[in-house]
């Protein structure tokens, strides 16, 4: 701690984004937050797999869910999300088969299981899940299964920031960057966000000491007006990554446009499933589309999740949003930006 | 792996079937052959349509909880103990000695009789453990998926002593808070057992009868002024519910936590908060601060309380009470009561 507040001592007010929702909860759960000088704030970012879901996807999901010969598998994050037509959990209340399973993995298992049915594996999340749906889907080619399918909706991290800082005025004044993310991808990768935008990165894990290590460094940077790429979670992010991992991921999926909550279609953001591979795709099978992304009526998910408008000042926070009755996703997800705040700072504000 | 009720590969004869619980002469021996031996004790031995109980002197504790849990056995138990420990740990959390059970089970058509044998087995044991009789029983059938396999209800008496139970009136600022054994372990075992989670752990419940881990906790003459198993909800539920109750604050040091690695590193795994996380065998106690380290010794010195710890203190009164953690990274953060079921994270 002492670190921080060193470095923090005389510099400019800063902002310094938490770019995932593992961390948003880690500096939550572990007092680190609490624990920042005055100078210093902490916003969240677009990392959290279920809140930058577009409601296209979902209303999708939950079409393809009410289809008789469909068995919706998912992460379990992902079911309770509002949608125009209800959440997946209110289909399944309706009689669809939605089952939460853990690894894409359990996925093709349960294709394998229920040969008469088809199954749609929600492929959501970033580079931590995306090289487990690339296997996924692998596994299901080699042994030509027939009624295995995936939603494609993963997200990739690095263009997503691109377009959050390209968008000119934006009060973020450096990233700290997630591990389990970094370990794939490799601490070199966000040397463009340093160079072009001269925003200092700084890798981190979990750990509460490793945060405010990791914090430490960052306010440094800014401090000292210094824009590199630092990594303080050397024992297991290294600078080139996993290439295994992100070779698997090329093999299956080629890079695509896609739709982000509030943020509109992003260029390169998404991927989709190379030729090879496109009849795993269940848009294809079952002929559902992404409709246009929207927001529920009076929830500011799209601004949370840019770190554009911390969770309180929502007008439905703890009013009508709440984790037992969450308005959007950013409530829901155990990542979620609001459920967050919902937790672990809500009632030091009086409720 | 423990099996769910229809993937071993048994033959009809050896599962139950719906006729079990028709009333007829397969219900006859289900009970007979399968059932009441394991259980035999005087009160039941009558099977009369009730069990006649001597009265003891003073008041009478009664307490009911239905069993449900995915799978039905989990390393270092299964729902036969939860249910019979279950029950008895919230006669004896009151200061109440157990005197009987009531013991209901619902058998899914298809379950495996093998099965059945290891959880009355496991029944009997818990019960001889926990100085328990079950005095009373019923057992029904249900059509394949109607229950989770089965279900058990338990409901116990228990004689209460003139000075029980604790008097959370008399609960003052400065008070400890005093954790029994490890945190999550129970929770964490169950959570890791059900398939597809896919994290590999030594964990293993801690599913245990606590009468004389509270007894000698009692015996130990400080004063304790309130006691509670921390089980759905964990930590968190339990101290949210009592700092409302008590309309105080109650702060908690993340540093004393009794939490072994191997819970921590897979409630890390699973996103989850170890606070929130199920427990069996433990009991939550308030102890008056200047008797705080003999209470605590006196529960070190019982098998069941050897990971013991003061985990905090009570706080000044509150028109908001709050529950906070002083983390070990030296911040501060709110401890709330889960909001439902807590699921794994995605990444
Ligand atoms: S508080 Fe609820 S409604 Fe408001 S932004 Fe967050 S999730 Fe949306």
């Amino acid at each position: 701690m002492a670190a921080v507040a060193e470095a923090a001592d005389g510099a400019r007010d800063m902002a310094l984004m938490e770019i995932c929702g593992t961390h948003t909860v880690s500096l939550f759960r572990s007092g680190v937050k609490s624990l920042m000088p005055p100078n210093v704030r902490l916003i969240s970012g677009p990392g959290c797999p279920v809140c930058v879901t577009s409601c296209g996807y979902l209303d999708a999901a939950c079409e393809l869910a009410a289809r008789k010969d469909v068995i919706v598998a998912t992460y379990g994050d992902m079911v309770r999300v509002p949608g125009r037509a209800g959440s997946l959990e209110s289909a399944r209340g309706q009689g669809a088969a939605v089952e939460v399973i853990y690894s894409a993995r359990d996925a093709v298992k349960l294709a394998r299981e229920n040969p008469s049915r088809n199954v749609v594996f929600l492929a959501v999340g970033f580079e931590t899940t995306t090289p487990a749906t690339a296997a996924a889907v692998l596994e299901a080619e080699a042994v030509a299964l027939e009624n295995f399918f995936i939603l494609p909706g993963h997200k990739v991290l690095l263009p997503a920031l691109e377009a959050l800082l390209s968008a000119g005025d934006v009060p973020i004044d450096g990233f700290l960057c997630p591990g389990h993310v970094s370990v794939i991808l490799g601490a070199a990768a966000y040397e463009p966000i340093v160079k072009k935008y001269r925003r200092p990165c700084v890798v981190v894990g979990f750990e509460p000491a490793n945060m405010l290590e990791g914090i430490g460094l960052l306010v440094r940077q800014v401090a000292a007006g210094v824009a590199k790429v630092e990594n303080a979670y050397g024992v297991a992010v290294s600078e080139g990554g996993n290439a295994a991992a992100r070779r698997m991921i090329e093999q299956v999926f080629a890079p695509a446009a896609t739709e982000w909550r509030a943020m509109g279609s992003i260029p390169a953001s998404g991927l989709a499933l190379r030729g090879p591979y496109s009849r795993f795709d269940a848009r294809a099978k079952f002929g559902v589309e992404f409709g246009p992304d929207y927001e529920p009526p009076g929830c500011r998910c799209g601004e949370v999740i840019q770190g554009k408008l911390e969770p309180t000042k929502c007008a439905l926070f703890a009013v009508k949003c709440s984790p037992t009755a969450p308005v959007g996703p950013c409530m829901v997800s155990s990542e979620g930006t609001c459920a967050a705040w919902y937790k672990y700072n809500l009632p030091r504000q009086g409720r | 792996m423990p099996q769910s009720p229809d993937s071993s590969d048994q033959r009809p004869a050896d599962r139950v079937v719906l006729a079990h619980g028709g009333g007829g002469e397969l219900t006859r021996r289900l009970l007979a052959e399968r059932i009441i031996p394991k259980l035999a004790n005087d009160l039941l031995a009558p099977l009369a349509d009730s069990a006649v109980i001597d009265a003891p002197p003073g008041k009478l504790c009664m307490t009911t909880d239905a069993f449900v849990v995915q799978p039905l056995e989990f390393a270092g138990g299964d729902i036969g103990r939860l249910a019979v420990c279950g029950t008895v740990n919230d006669l004896v959390v009151m200061g109440a000695k157990p005197l009987a059970l009531s013991l209901a089970l619902v058998l899914e058509e298809g379950l495996g009789l093998d099965l059945l044998d290891r959880v009355m087995d496991s029944i009997a044991a818990a019960a001889a453990e926990a100085g328990v009789v079950i005095a009373t029983g019923d057992t029904k059938v249900v059509e394949r998926r109607g229950a989770d396999g089965m279900t058990v209800t338990t409901a116990g008496i228990g004689s209460l002593p003139a000075d029980m139970p604790p008097d959370a009136t008399t609960i003052a600022a400065g008070d400890a808070v005093i954790v029994s054994g490890l945190l999550a372990e129970h929770g964490l075992a169950v959570m890791s057992a059900r398939k597809g989670l896919g994290i590999r752990t030594t964990l293993a419940s801690d599913v245990a009868p606590l009468g004389g881990l509270v007894e000698a906790m009692l015996a130990s003459g400080g004063r304790v002024k309130f006691m509670r198993d921390p089980t759905r909800g964990g930590l968190a539920g339990l101290l949210a519910d009592l700092s409302e109750q008590l309309a105080r604050n109650i702060e908690l040091d993340e540093q004393a936590l009794p939490i072994s690695p191997a819970a921590r590193h897979a409630s890390e795994l699973l996103g989850l908060d170890p606070l929130t996380i199920a427990n069996e065998g433990k009991v939550v106690a308030v102890v008056a601060a200047s008797d705080a380290e003999k209470v605590l010794a006196a529960c070190r010195a019982h098998p069941l309380g050897a990971a013991a710890a003061i985990v905090g203190r009570i706080g000044e009164t509150s028109d908001w009470p709050l529950v906070e953690l002083l983390t070990c990274a030296g911040g501060r953060r709110i401890v709330q009561r889960p909001y439902g079921e807590e699921l794994p994270r995605i990444c």
